[in-house]
């Protein structure tokens, strides 16, 4: 092999300017006129395919109409009364899998109504009037129940608790609360520091105290919880990242992809971030694509990513390849990594393997060679089931096991989310879970 | 090519489009350019008396409603007649019937009902040479408290005695314009014709509150925190003033008198269809105001092509084709039987068909069919009502079809031959039983 030439990492790729406009809203809100037009087009239909399609159920017709009459705070409420994260839901749900790839007019057209960004209108305007929290709390219970991680479906679970008027209690083994909401999802995603201004927001209901530093399996246990707790509420998303399992996986410019992201979300200054010219990306979902724009977007010069399968097989949605195709990334399919070329330990390049379908995915023998300066690993996260250990709560091929209220195998113990087994690893799918762990918990608490 | 010459009452235009009398034609210049655009007449802007002229709020004058995308459905306004002086706009009213001799020129008056002074200005406006005067008897707001317009409109016996003095007063051509704020507008129509009137036109503004202010309470448009009933025009009004021609072209007493039809008129299929029902032309004010004079381009353009495509080779051919089948309810066949059908491929699954049945109409239209979403009619609960067709939001994807055999709804023939109410057997003055 040609000796690679020297590796070009860097920060400050662009104008300083640069970073601000390409970490904008991937799409911008719509103005008040925009959302009337929208609005407009939807036909309030009978039992509507959108709300079928919604993991929370919005009432969406209604809320549509709630916004072409003027009204988008009864609008926002319509919202929040199913998915108190309508707000960060209206920013990252795919849409086009979801409520819009239904909607009547996507049939009829091609030409969906754009629903994430009228919830994401309804929602705003609520927000920007800062109103008194718009639910109402119960009469204190005195039960009081313990919720393990400050993501989306632990926040969605408290907050449904506190309304009953049940006290919570949420562990959060971060710093900061949001979960992915504020470590994970794309920057362009969730501008304005807006998952944190949603964790406030749900917060402001009352009841609700956050414990942060505090690890499940570090600082405290299940068995620990439910003897000081009337029940307890598993929301701890998938903590671990899978490994290539090459050689080189750890050397310098081999990077796990959901920790380089949760830098760059938390880095108030992108121009700080070291970005290479040439850039590969493993994997094939939401997070590659996201981990492959975002580094497009700090100035890398060719980013690549590559797929052991076909476009079809992908996770990420055709939409959101478009997003990163876009944004000038290329995507390439049916290439799997053999190895990581270094130099002195450091990242050059990476050779990869074509694959076939034949019954099952098997290499093909020939071979591909990419110069890469960096590599980011984006073949998925893992649950972390250490802390679970001899609780008796049962898992499935990694995962928490729940029935269809979110209850595991042990009394007392719900969980929801990313960590649990079976239902996709979506922002309103957790939140959908923490809703209905918590009318479980309040009905067996109160039953 | 269709020819589009119009011929009313012996004045002359290029086509039928007449601007009619409101702000777009109040001023030489507003008139300079829509017949710059192609407009073939203008029915200028109503002149009232010699002297100081009427003033005009300095507030809002209008109000609206719209539909989707702010398009505006119906403009309402409180507007009085030309605030500018008399002498000023006779001059111009000459200056441009002698730049401008192929179109028409009407001159649209409201003066104090005595024969006095409507004696004065007719000679004035026929010094202008213009073609033709209207009579406004239709401003719904403002002239109607002093006595004029409306107020003048809604009293037959006044129509018929100023249509007289005009008539008397000049050799012009008078047209009568009617207000639409009356019960029954046979009865002004007869009162212009037994006045000696050349023609009507209709409607005037509809009276009307488009909103009220709900921080304000004040309607709008407000003037200071108060508002007044205004007058009502653009698309929203057309069925009403559709009717109204109607009336009037299959009315015994004043069948064959000439029409000039107003209101809400937008393209040229809405002049087609006010001309189909009697009007020997048609006059445009909401959709000008709107869109700017252009749109006569399309207006022209869209009459001759379909003039050319169902052979029709002048105006002759189209105007009041229409009216013989202008009934009265009592006279429909009630031995024709129509179910709705919905095209499954055209359907979209809105199910807006099934939900207005199902609430509001007869239960016809199911929501599954064998577990799936699908929307299919009952033929046996289908009533043919047309409900469903109208609030689908896809054009031809339910359709109101003749049906044949047996109607499953009545378990009766579908295919007996014409019969109506006056032979209905529930009718208790029926004048025979139906045959059966
Ligand atoms: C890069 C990336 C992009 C994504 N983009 C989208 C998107 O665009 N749209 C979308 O719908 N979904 C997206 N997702 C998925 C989405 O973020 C998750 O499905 C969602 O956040 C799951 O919520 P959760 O509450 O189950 O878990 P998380 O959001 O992961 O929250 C779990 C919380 O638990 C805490 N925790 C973990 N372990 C412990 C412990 N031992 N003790 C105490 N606390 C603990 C964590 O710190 C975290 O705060 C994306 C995911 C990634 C990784
Ligand atoms: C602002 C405004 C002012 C009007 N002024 C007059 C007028 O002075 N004289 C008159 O006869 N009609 C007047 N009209 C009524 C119009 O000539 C016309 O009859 C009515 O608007 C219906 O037609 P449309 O729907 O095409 O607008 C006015 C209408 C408007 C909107
Ligand atoms: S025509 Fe009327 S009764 Fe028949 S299906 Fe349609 S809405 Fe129902």
């Amino acid at each position: 092999m040609a000796k690679a030439k020297s590796r070009d990492i860097r920060q400050g790729r662009l104008d300083p300017a640069q970073y601000l406009e390409n970490f904008s809203d991937l799409h911008a809100p719509l103005g008040q006129h925009e959302a009337t037009v929208e609005a407009d087009r939807c036909y309030f239909c009978y039992d509507a395919p959108c709300m079928n399609a919604c993991p929370t159920a919005i009432d969406i017709p209604l809320f549509i109409r709630q916004i072409s009459t003027g009204n988008p705070k009864g609008a926002a409420q319509t919202i929040l009364d199913q998915n108190i994260m309508g707000g960060m839901c209206a920013r990252v749900c795919p849409t086009e899998t979801l409520c819009e790839e239904v909607c009547v007019r996507e049939v009829a057209e091609g030409k969906p109504v754009r629903i994430g960004l009228l919830q994401r209108f309804a929602t705003d305007t609520l927000l920007a009037a800062n109103p008194a929290h718009p639910f109402k709390r119960a009469p204190a219970t005195g039960k009081r129940v313990a919720v393990i991680g400050a993501g989306p479906a632990g926040l969605s679970c408290a907050h449904r608790l506190a309304m009953h008027g049940h006290e919570v209690t949420i562990y959060e083994a971060r710093a900061k609360s949001g979960g992915l909401n504020e470590h994970g999802i794309a920057a362009y995603k969730s501008t304005d520091d807006f998952a944190a201004r949603e964790v406030a927001f749900i917060l402001d209901i009352g009841g609700i105290t956050i414990a942060q530093g505090q690890a499940l399996g570090k600082d405290i246990s299940i068995d620990q919880l439910s003897s000081e707790f009337d029940a307890v509420f598993v929301g701890m998303g998938l903590p671990g990242v899978h490994a290539l399992g090459l050689q080189g996986d750890h050397a310098d410019g081999c990077i796990d992809a959901v920790e380089y992201i949760e830098t760059l979300r938390q880095s108030d200054d992108k121009s700080n971030l070291p970005v290479g010219r040439n850039v590969v990306v493993i994997g094939g979902g939401m997070t590659a694509i996201d981990v492959a724009t975002q580094v497009k977007l700090l100035g890398a010069e060719n980013v690549t990513i590559c797929y052991r399968r076909g476009p079809e097989q992908m996770n990420a949605s055709d939409y959101e390849q478009e997003v990163a195709q876009t944004h000038g990334v290329a995507i390439r399919h049916w290439l799997q990594p053999r190895k990581i070329l270094t130099d002195a330990n450091a990242v050059t390049g990476i050779e990869l393997e074509y694959t076939a379908q034949n019954g099952t995915l098997t290499g093909t023998g020939e071979a591909l060679t990419l110069a890469a300066d960096q590599i980011f690993k984006a073949i998925g996260q893992s649950f972390d089931a250490g802390p679970l250990e001899g609780t008796g709560i049962d898992l499935d091929q990694g995962r928490i096991i729940v029935d269809e209220n979110q209850k595991t195998s042990r009394d007392g113990v719900w969980a929801g989310g990313d960590c649990i087994s079976g239902d996709e690893d979506l922002t309103v799918v957790a939140v959908e879970h923490g809703k209905l762990a918590a009318e479980d918990i309040h009905k067996t608490l109160m039953g | 090519m269709a020819n589009l010459a119009s011929n009313f009452l012996g004045i002359k235009s290029p086509n039928p489009f007449w601007l009619a009398s409101a702000p777009p034609t109040d001023k030489e210049y507003n008139v300079e350019r829509a017949f710059q655009a192609g407009w073939g007449g203008v029915v200028w802007k109503t002149l009232g008396e010699a002297g100081p002229p009427v003033v005009n709020v300095n507030g809002p004058r209008y109000g609206a409603i719209w539909g989707a995308d702010r398009r505006l459905l119906g403009l309402n306004n409180i507007e009085l007649i030309t605030d500018r002086d008399l002498e000023i706009n006779l001059q111009e009213i000459k200056a441009i019937k002698k730049r401008w001799p192929d179109r028409a020129v009407i001159v649209s008056l409201m003066v104090p009902c005595e024969e006095e002074p409507w004696k004065k200005i007719l000679k004035r406006v026929e010094e202008t040479e213009a073609d033709g005067v209207e009579l406004n008897f239709g401003c719904p707001h403002g002239m109607s408290e002093r006595g004029m317009g409306a107020a003048v409109g809604q009293v037959p016996d006044y129509i018929e005695m100023v249509a007289r003095w005009c008539k008397q007063h000049t050799r012009m051509p008078v047209i009568v314009k009617l207000t639409p704020n009356i019960t029954d507008v046979r009865y002004p129509a007869r009162a212009a014709k037994a006045g000696g009137a050349d023609a009507v036109s209709l409607i005037n503004t509809v009276s009307s509150i488009t909103s009220v202010n709900l921080d304000s309470f004040s309607p709008e448009p407000s003037i200071d925190g108060k508002g007044s009933h205004g007058g009502y025009c653009g698309p929203a009004v057309k069925p009403i003033a559709l009717n109204m021609v109607a009336e009037i072209a299959r009315d015994a007493e004043t069948a064959g008198m000439p029409i000039s039809g107003i209101g809400g008129i937008t393209t040229w299929r809405d002049a087609a269809e006010f001309m189909a029902l009697g009007c020997g032309n048609v006059q445009v004010c909401t959709a000008a105001m709107t869109y700017g004079f252009k749109i006569v381009e399309e207006m022209i353009e869209g009459l001759s092509n379909w003039m050319d495509d169902k052979g029709h080779a002048d105006l002759d051919a189209i105007i009041g084709r229409a009216v013989p089948n202008v009934t009265d309810w009592q006279y429909l066949n009630l031995n024709y039987v129509t179910k709705a059908k919905i095209d499954q491929d055209a359907c979209i699954q809105c199910g807006r068909c099934h939900i207005a049945c199902e609430d509001t109409s007869h239960q016809a239209i199911t929501n599954m069919v064998d577990g799936l979403r699908k929307f299919e009619v009952i033929d046996a609960e289908c009533v043919g009502c047309n409900l469903c067709v109208n609030v689908c939001p896809v054009e031809n994807c339910i359709t109101m079809e003749q049906i044949s055999g047996t109607d499953p709804r009545t378990g009766k023939s579908a295919e007996l031959p014409y019969s109506n109410w006056t032979e209905h057997p529930n009718n208790p003055s029926a004048t025979k039983t139906a045959a059966e």
